[in-house]
């Protein structure tokens, strides 16, 4: 066997995460099975209607009324703020004079989440026809898909569902003799959490660090090479299509009252089956978390992460309680985010997790504000020595206001990711830390 | 390596197949910003060469019209840039907190035991690099690694990981 040959073995192939056939109401997963990602397949599940729709000589629909639809449809930003997708795209001004660009952030590396890899791989026209539509509604030409370097074969895939696009005269000049122009390529990261961030995203699609920038000016004004830029994630993208084809009312019929649509959720950690689970928004807790086969090993559920590794803790008790929506998970204290899922159960340590969470933000801190890069080390180590043991009674009042120190002070939004999670797991585990402090040992025996 | 490394190193020449594959990424942008490709021609240096080299940072410099600093900021700011020269196989394994819970600190330790080095570091015979690294975005597979920046790796528990070292190494001739 060659070197090529043994790595490919252990190849993902989508069986786990996504072709496991629980999903409820999916519109974005829906009747795949790993192998029918190319534009025939995608044509053959009404790929490309939702486009021939809008620009139909006779019956098609304005870029304003693309953004109305979109608007009412209530899809909200499924990379993790939640904001409303019509909206953002009415910034765009309308009468700008020269280059617009539309990006696609595919940097998916918030830990717990991999939805996005499961649509480049298995679907991606999905995301090429929501680019198009988005561009045609904001006018625009030219399109980026930035895609998280770690998933190359995400990349390669993309840039032949591209070459099919643009053979099928989807893309380019004159699409289907409509007299709109759009031109979409993907660009590869190549490993640095902060370009999931939007702004330095776009530095990074310059050419440069990953920067974040000073917001405002917003990209709609000043975006990619300082010309005005919307940036959506890949689902969000990816909803788009199916959005248009069946009518925004559907698509809010099929969530909540403000929550649009169904949302992919990784679910991760101690459950019996991980994947990425497309439900509609609103779906209770308890039933997100059967659909991954429950708590493995017959644990009890003792705290989840509902929203990436950002996303502060809440505990079993809270949780069930809840639905997978943006609403009820901020009401909680928490936020939906990327929709990552992390479960944990009975025999897991919160300062262990929570260490291991502080470890990742100080690495990825990219340095440009003080209490980013410095509060984020100062969080990790001293998680880290109330870990081995070597805690103060007083360190719970620092390690509370090095957080609070980071929150809100920050150009971007990393210093919060890294401050809430601290937040969260003290306002709910606070006596698991004092214990370790107190008895220089662990309340859960072991740790995997 | 410091600044003044790649400042006194000599220039690169990339091959025409390489320069050819340059020019397929830079033909995405504006003419004016062909700096935009610096990323996609970083992994196609380290595709081919398997690092990043001073001479190559200047080489690409001079390719994209731009200082060779400017270069260097991207190989020390971009993780997945070897800096330095790294084993045939260079596998990086996620430990982060889905992957932790399923037992990645166990199995990186189980597979840097088993090749006799360190986190961080290269096989004696030059095959294997391991290190850990940052969320690979493909949590719900854990534990996760990805082999020379390319191939992903599902479920990679400590057997998995023995009969992967063991095929690799046949794979090489050297079992």
């Amino acid at each position: 066997m060659s070197a090529a040959q043994v790595l490919a073995q252990y190849a993902s192939a989508g069986t786990e995460s996504c072709f496991h056939g629980r999903h409820i109401k999916p519109q974005i997963y829906a009747d795949l099975n790993g192998s029918n990602w190319r534009l025939a397949d995608y044509e053959a599940r009404g790929g490309y209607a939702a486009l021939r729709k809008i620009l139909d000589a006779d019956n098609g629909m304005t870029p304003d009324e693309v953004i109305t639809e979109v608007k009412e449809s209530a899809l909200r930003g499924r990379g993790g703020a939640g904001f409303p997708t019509g909206m953002k795209w009415s910034f765009m001004p309308r009468k700008f004079q020269g280059q617009k660009y539309v990006v696609c952030n595919s940097d998916e590396g918030e830990p717990g989440t991999c939805k996005d890899r499961d649509i480049l791989m298995f679907n991606p026209h999905s995301v090429i026809e929501g680019m198009i539509i988005g561009a045609y509604g904001m006018g625009v030409s030219v399109g980026y898909n930035y895609i998280h370097g770690e998933i190359w074969i995400a990349y390669e895939r993309f840039e032949e569902a591209l070459q099919e696009a643009r053979a099928a005269g989807y893309l380019g000049r004159n699409i289907l003799g409509s007299g709109f122009d759009f031109e979409l390529h993907a660009h590869p990261g190549f490993g640095a959490y902060i370009c999931g961030e939007e702004t330095a995203l776009l530095e990074s699609l310059e050419g440069k660090n990953g920067w974040p920038r000073y917001k405002p000016p917003f990209p709609a004004n000043v975006g990619l090479y300082g010309k005005p830029t919307t940036v959506n994630n890949t689902e969000t993208f990816a909803a788009v299509p199916w959005i248009i084809r069946n009518g925004a009312r559907a698509f809010l019929e099929t969530g909540i009252p403000n929550n649009g649509g169904t949302k992919i959720f990784s679910v991760t950690g101690d459950v019996a089956l991980p994947g990425n689970y497309e439900v509609p928004l609103g779906t209770p807790f308890p039933e997100l978390l059967e659909l991954a086969g429950g708590v493995r090993h017959g644990h009890q559920l003792k705290a989840v992460i509902p929203g990436g590794s950002s996303a502060p803790v809440l505990p079993a008790s809270i949780m069930m309680d809840l639905s997978m929506d943006f609403d009820d998970l901020a009401k909680a204290g928490s936020m939906m985010g990327s929709g990552a899922v992390i479960v944990m159960d009975e025999t897991r340590c919160m300062v262990k997790s929570l260490m291991r969470l502080s470890y990742f933000y100080m690495h990825e801190s990219c340095g440009q504000c003080t209490p980013c890069r410095e509060g984020t080390g100062w969080l990790w180590r001293m998680v880290q020595r109330i870990e081995d043991g070597a805690g103060r009674p007083e360190d719970m009042a620092i390690l509370d206001e090095v957080a609070g120190n980071i929150l809100g002070r920050t150009i971007c939004a990393l210093g919060d990711a890294a401050a809430m999670p601290v937040q969260g797991m003290i306002r709910h585990f606070r006596a698991e830390f004092e214990h370790h402090i107190k008895h220089k040992a662990c309340l859960v025996p072991e740790y995997l | 390596m410091s600044i003044s490394t790649v400042a006194d190193a000599p220039v690169a020449r990339f091959s025409e197949a390489t320069i050819a594959r340059f020019d397929q990424e830079v033909v995405k942008y504006p003419p004016e910003q062909r700096r935009s490709a610096i990323l996609a021609c970083l992994a196609i240096v380290q595709d081919e060469q398997g690092w990043i080299s001073p001479e190559s940072e200047k080489a690409l410099a001079r390719y994209l019209d731009i200082e060779p600093i400017s270069v260097h900021e991207a190989t020390t700011f971009y993780d997945m840039c070897n800096t330095q020269p790294v084993g045939r196989y260079k596998i990086n394994m996620c430990t982060n907190l889905p992957c932790q819970l399923h037992g990645a600190a166990r199995a990186l330790k189980h597979l840097t035991d088993k090749l006799g080095i360190e986190d961080g570091q290269t096989t004696a015979d030059g095959l294997f690099t391991v290190a850990h690294c940052e969320c690979l975005g493909a949590c719900a597979d854990a534990p996760v690694m990805i082999v020379n920046d390319r191939s992903m790796c599902s479920f990679m528990t400590e057997d998995r990981l023995d009969q992967l070292v063991a095929e690799l190494t046949a794979a090489e001739g050297k079992a």
